[in-house]
């Protein structure tokens, strides 16, 4: 239908230099195809915007990255001196770092947003499902170039960082020790692992990244965008073929994001200029000290946004089993197209028992966000089996609460309310 | 370079200040008063806040005096230039290579110490650490308390504790401006896992041995000083971060509210 619509928008042959590119490069045909005569829903609201930040926040991390790239200079001891380089005697390398620095927990706060969107108007059902597969590998992958780059400055919460999670593949059976030892390229946290961390930081995770997020920009174009309704607005065409309740993506949503990345920078510069460490959160205090094996930080946390699955991972006493269960509220998100047997998509026509559980989801999330930058004692502890113990219905009882779960009837066409 | 377009703006209300500067160390010395500090002197201590202001200049130049006076003998400050904090401080260079930087140094050399690493870890039993990012790895109040509670203690090696850092290596080298105190402790009797008593000495309050040469409160500013100076050093270009973000933020309010007009234009064609 989209090269339909394409062949219908495109304009008559030109003539001149424009045309003659456009014999070579179908740059006309891949905008009216892509843009022009792309409809997607009329009804988005504020959730929307998260999906075209992540790719401004991509684009943000790769700039800055290039620019730091030039900079910075990965070694046991060179790393830390040449981030206080940037920061000090670079022009505008502070600029260039804090914005880099931020960007990586504003990509995981849009993103953590994005996938809340997808929650809260089943956009991962039926014919979605590859679309939501192909984003969580793109959640995957980001969170492994995060946690290598946090590394990367090599002050002390980087190494003691490192120590913790690289240990973390040691508790698979058999292999683990061996695993270990090959993924540091040494018998501990070293020179070796710092610089593979680099390599991979900044040449072969941003390659997957970029190549999972076009699978994943491909995929959302197969299937359209879903709404808020939750209802296939590609079912009801105009005698024109095209979707009665669409518009075209370009102007109107090109428009509207451009304003929503307007209000994001605001927020991002903000945080930038004024509290760039944002009281720990985004740059810990320990990192200002260059990594030192032999002192430990008194309490060695991941930067917030692993927090949630740290928190799972201390609640259990076995170190194995606690491994294992912080794997699987990770790897619990792939199931979820699957596991919720509702009959409509979105919470707009679902019963309490639907909203209520993601509800208990979101705030259990925020809980074990907040419980894993604490020390793992006594009601700390508590608290965390408990929110964990959530987290988990949340996911595993989805065929029971989504089956028997009320729903109301889904109208015909979406409900928009004129500006 | 890239400083002086913010330093520029301000150098004209630092210049006056720079003749304080100058080396002098000639306090107005009024010997310490008795009991100014009130019956239990220093119980709060773990409450002090440094509250500084780094936009405050007269007192970051102040600080940089007291950090080549007492501070540059053991510590290092790797990561800065002196050419770079004369800059970001407006003192003209004449006056940073007569009383500041040490003779035979030049300015483009990094702030160091010249005790030798090694004979500094055989003489206190631990290198004294740089001090460059002290006041973000640590935190200001924590430099501020640190300074303010050191106490006389016999059983040290350096003849000085501290209640920040308990024994710590480091003498307390402001005690001829700080003067004498010694710390007592009461004893607190506090029930263990299994019921048995356990006596433990808690900190009391601080009791003047002998004034220094600084009045508490002069003490206060000496101190709060030397912790603005080493937040400037933490980060030197927080001030002008401060000041290119108000426009930026203000550039880009302007930038979104005209994106909303446009935004607005187009949906309403929208039904």
């Amino acid at each position: 239908m989209a090269t339909e619509s394409a062949a219908a928008t495109a304009a008559p042959a030109k003539k001149g230099l424009w045309a003659w590119v456009n014999k070579r490069l179908p740059v006309d045909e891949f905008v009216a195809e892509q843009l022009t005569g792309y409809y997607a829903p009329k009804n988005f609201n504020i959730w929307y915007f998260f999906g075209s930040l992540a790719g401004v926040v991509l684009v943000l991390q790769l700039l800055t990255g290039i620019f730091l790239t030039m900079f910075y200079k990965p070694g046991e001891l060179t790393s830390f001196d040449s981030v206080e380089y940037i920061m000090r005697e670079v022009n505008f390398g502070w600029l260039i770092r804090y914005l880099h620095s931020t960007g990586a927990s504003a990509f995981f706060i849009v993103v953590y947003l994005h996938m809340f969107r997808a929650f809260l108007y089943g956009s991962y059902k039926k014919p979605r499902e590859l679309l939501w597969l192909l984003g969580m590998l793109v959640y995957l992958v980001l969170m492994a170039e995060a946690f290598m780059g946090y590394v990367l400055p090599w002050g002390n919460m980087s190494f003691w960082g490192a120590q913790v999670i690289v240990n973390l593949f040691g508790t698979i059976p058999a292999i683990g020790p061996g695993l270990v030892e090959w993924i540091r390229g040494d018998y501990g946290i070293a020179d070796a692992t710092l610089s593979r961390f680099f390599a991979l930081h900044v040449v072969a995770l941003p390659l997957g990244l970029l190549l999972v997020v076009a699978l994943h920009l491909v995929a959302l174009r197969r299937t359209g965008s879903n709404n808020p309704d939750g209802i296939e607005i590609k079912e009801k065409l105009g005698a024109d073929g095209k979707p009665l309740d669409g518009i075209p993506f370009h102007p109107y949503y090109t428009v509207k994001d451009i304003f929503g990345i307007g209000v994001f920078f605001i927020l991002l510069a903000i945080v930038v200029f004024f509290v760039p460490t944002l009281g720990g959160l985004f740059l810990e205090a320990p990192n200002f000290d260059p990594a030192n094996p032999m002192s430990t930080p008194e309490h060695i946390a991941p930067v917030w946004y692993f927090t949630p699955y740290y928190a799972i991972l201390r609640a259990v006493p076995d170190q194995r089993l606690g491994a294992l269960l912080m794997g699987l509220a990770v790897i619990s998100f792939l199931f979820v197209p699957w596991l919720d047997r509702s009959p409509v998509k979105s919470m707009r026509y679902r019963g309490w028992l639907s909203r209520t559980m993601l509800a208990l989801f979101v705030v259990s999330f925020i809980a074990l966000g907040y419980l894993g930058l604490q020390p793992a004692e006594g009601l700390y502890v508590m608290l965390a089996r408990i929110f964990a113990a959530v987290y988990f219905a949340f996911f595993w009882l989805m065929p029971i609460y989504t089956s028997i779960d009320k729903v109301r009837p889904v109208p015909e066409r979406v409900t928009y309310h004129a500006h | 370079m890239r400083t002086e377009m913010w330093t520029g703006m301000r150098s004209w209300r630092s210049l006056a200040v720079v003749a304080l500067l100058v080396g002098n160390l000639a306090w107005a010395a009024e010997p310490a008063t008795e009991g100014e500090a009130g019956a239990k002197a220093g119980a709060d201590w773990k409450s002090w806040r440094a509250d500084n202001n780094v936009t405050d200049m007269a007192s970051v130049q102040r600080g940089a005096r007291n950090f080549t006076s007492y501070c540059l003998g053991c510590h290092s400050l790797k990561y800065e230039r002196w050419s770079r904090l004369g800059t970001d401080l407006s003192i003209p260079p004449a006056l940073l290579q007569r009383d500041l930087i040490p003779p035979g140094d030049k300015d483009t050399q990094y702030i160091l110490t010249t005790m030798p690493a090694e004979d500094a870890a055989n003489w206190f039993g631990k290198t004294p650490p740089d001090l460059s990012l002290m006041a973000r790895s640590r935190g200001k109040d924590y430099i501020y308390q640190f300074l303010k509670t050191f106490y006389v203690d016999p059983t040290r090696q350096t003849g000085a504790n501290n209640l920040r850092l308990p024994t710590t290596a480091m003498p307390h080298v402001l005690s001829e401006l700080e003067g004498l105190k010694r710390a007592v402790f009461r004893d607190e009797v506090k029930k263990g896992e299994g019921g048995e008593r356990t006596h433990e000495q808690v900190f009391d309050h601080f009791e003047t041995i002998a004034p220094g040469r600084l009045t508490a409160a002069q003490y206060d500013d000496f101190v709060r000083d030397t912790v603005n100076f080493l937040d400037y050093a933490s980060e030197p270009t927080q001030a002008a971060r401060r000041d290119l973000g108000v426009w930026v933020v203000l550039f880009l309010i302007v930038f979104t509210w005209l994106a909303y007009l446009v935004k607005n234009e187009y949906w309403k064609d929208v039904h």
